[in-house]
């Protein structure tokens, strides 16, 4: 994997995709790759620096039982920037976002084929410790799922799962990661109490900070901010953008709105195929598709 | 008629029908409790609580060895069939998806719940004391476990899917083990109504009287925790008391009616206080 052609600059990844993609071994299953030797869609870059690839996409296939949900999908997430997800209810985002942690394996009928490298590392293979690494690759959810614990609890409870902390330390951690989650001033008095006792918005950045406080290395925000009202939908926005600087991020929004302003990268998702991807600025001005244009401007949805 | 006023008065006609029939339940209920308060708050004193049965033509005496027995034998089948229902209730509902042996044990436990308790008595009759050749209070407390074990089954799984699949997801989100996840997130979550759920169960054998027929008999000496012999306990002493002519034993078998009916009363009550306080919400 050390020729990984995601790793190489963008300028030159531009040779025929056929090759680039055979050099890396070809490692998908080979149906795909035969139908679909394409390699993983990459926004096209303008002023901002390029960071690398944290995670690359690669003839992803998904199936709910015998529904082929997601159609060979090919792209890569940039390390330390905000992709965001748009397209319609039951275009695949929220699937696809659900493959990147495994979380989908929670049930047995559903399953994906292809390949997600992360680091180098095809998370997909059957070896790979799930917990580890969920533990590296955090997810929020719609819902704020705050667990039936204190404040505090909810908090250390990731931790403890694999830092043997002292109690002191352990005390700076949890500070640390609800200060970062913009909830400190909020609940410093009543740490003891349950996490339940929030309100919906405090919740959900209950659980961000739940979720960097096991120091991910990528955020997975499953519309995050969908059932919030505006003022802590615009808390979460910011603090996705704080994020950034240290998280490869993905979200999934049904808000386009959102994805304009927190995102750097969009990707438009239509029936299960990856239509566009591009620099957020680009997809929501001058897109090149047909379906993305008529999506962002509200022709459909 | 015009649709309105016809729709006005079926509704009215089906709800006087209803609160009728609500009426005649709650009507044969209060009777009930009257006939027993009435009869049973005089056997009420210290030497109910303080003596042990007394014999056939002889006045006072109490029911001290029964009361304990059936405390003992109650609180003995709790411990043998909740931990096994509750195991049992997890697998089906956090192992259970896509398991071919859920269903089965499902159905088979659904069929165990509505079995007639005497079933179980013989069953242990035959299982246990045939073989170890004498009625005992251990085979008492095993056919009120096993009585217990899909009551306890049932709850538990109810309960642990009442946990929404979002907060098993968050906790596997953080890479938790999948028995970390059960232990302290869903259990954590569904402990009250579990806790009912094992409350119900001993409301529900406590009354038993079948069972501890085939198994324990009755004994009308004190004899401690000597649980190797038959031993005393309301349900069989209240069965036998109340069908004599003796008027001392009827009296000490109203007495002994009122307190279980009371005793059952109040884990009831404490089963809907606990469910109240649950953290989820249906």
């Amino acid at each position: 994997m050390s020729t990984d052609a995601s790793l190489t600059p963008p300028e030159q990844r531009r040779p025929p995709a056929v090759t680039a993609f055979r050099a890396d071994g070809g490692s998908a299953t080979p149906t795909h790759a035969a139908t679909f030797p394409q390699q993983p869609l990459r926004p096209t870059e303008a002023a901002k620096p390029v960071t690398p690839d944290k995670v690359v996409v690669r003839n992803l296939y998904f199936f709910y039982k015998k529904y082929e949900a997601l159609h060979g999908i090919n792209l890569a997430l940039r390390d330390k920037r905000v992709t965001a997800f748009i397209g319609p209810s039951g275009c695949g985002k929220s699937t696809l976002l659900r493959i990147l942690n495994r979380i989908y394996q929670l049930y047995p009928e559903q399953r994906a084929t292809g390949e997600v490298m992360v680091d180098g590392q095809n998370i997909l293979d059957p070896k790979v410790d799930l917990n580890l690494l969920r533990a590296k690759i955090g997810m929020v959810f719609q819902k704020p799922t705050p667990f039936p614990m204190s404040i505090y609890d909810n908090i250390a409870f990731g931790i403890r799962l694999y830092e043997k902390l002292p109690p002191s330390e352990l005390d700076e951690r949890v500070e640390s990661a609800i200060r970062r989650a913009a909830l400190w001033d909020e609940v410093k008095d009543k740490l003891k109490q349950s996490g339940l006792s929030l309100s919906g918005g405090q919740q959900q950045r209950l659980c961000i900070a739940r979720a960097i406080a096991v120091k991910p290395e990528i955020l997975l925000l499953d519309e995050p901010a969908s059932a919030l009202d505006p003022i802590s939908t615009q808390r979460i926005e910011e603090l996705i953008g704080e994020l950034k600087t240290d998280y490869c991020i993905a979200i999934v929004t049904h808000n386009m709105q959102q994805a304009a302003r927190a995102s750097d990268y969009t990707a438009f998702m239509y029936l299960g195929e990856l239509v566009e991807f591009d620099e957020t600025e680009a997809i929501f001005t001058h897109p090149k598709n047909k379906r993305t244009e008529d999506y962002i401007t509200g022709r459909f949805g | 008629m015009n649709p309105y006023a016809r729709r006005r008065l079926v509704n009215m006609t089906v709800l006087s029908l209803s609160l009728a029939a609500t009426a005649i339940g709650i009507i044969w209920l209060a009777a009930i409790l009257w006939t027993l308060l009435e009869n049973g708050i005089a056997a009420l004193d210290v030497d109910f609580f303080t003596l042990d049965t007394p014999g056939s033509g002889s006045d006072g005496g109490g029911l001290r060895n029964a009361i304990f027995g059936s405390l003992i034998m109650t609180a003995l089948g709790t411990f043998v069939g909740a931990p096994i229902g509750i195991l049992a209730g997890t697998f089906l509902a956090e192992f259970g998806r896509g398991n071919p042996l859920a269903p089965a044990v499902r159905f088979i436990n659904d069929i165990l719940l509505s079995a007639p308790s005497i079933i179980v008595g013989v069953f242990v009759y035959e299982a246990m004391v045939l073989r170890m050749g004498h009625y005992s209070a251990w085979a008492g407390a095993v056919a009120l476990g096993i009585i217990v074990i899909p009551v306890v089954i049932r709850t538990t799984e109810n309960m642990l899917n009442l946990v929404p699949g979002s907060l098993r997801e968050a906790a596997f989100a953080l890479g938790t083990p999948k028995w970390k996840v059960i232990v302290f997130i869903t259990y954590r979550a569904a402990m009250q109504g579990m806790l009912t759920g094992v409350l119900l169960a001993v409301a529900r054998v406590s009354g038993e009287t079948a069972p501890l027929l085939f198994t324990v008999v009755n004994n009308q000496f004190w004899q401690g925790v000597a649980m190797d012999a038959q031993m005393a306990n309301l349900p069989v002493v209240i069965f036998q008391f109340a069908m004599s002519p003796d008027h001392n034993w009827q009296r000490l078998a109203w007495g002994g009616a009122l307190v279980i009916t009371f005793a059952i009363l109040i884990l009831n009550i404490s089963a809907r206080l606990l469910a109240n306080l649950r953290g989820f919400s249906k």
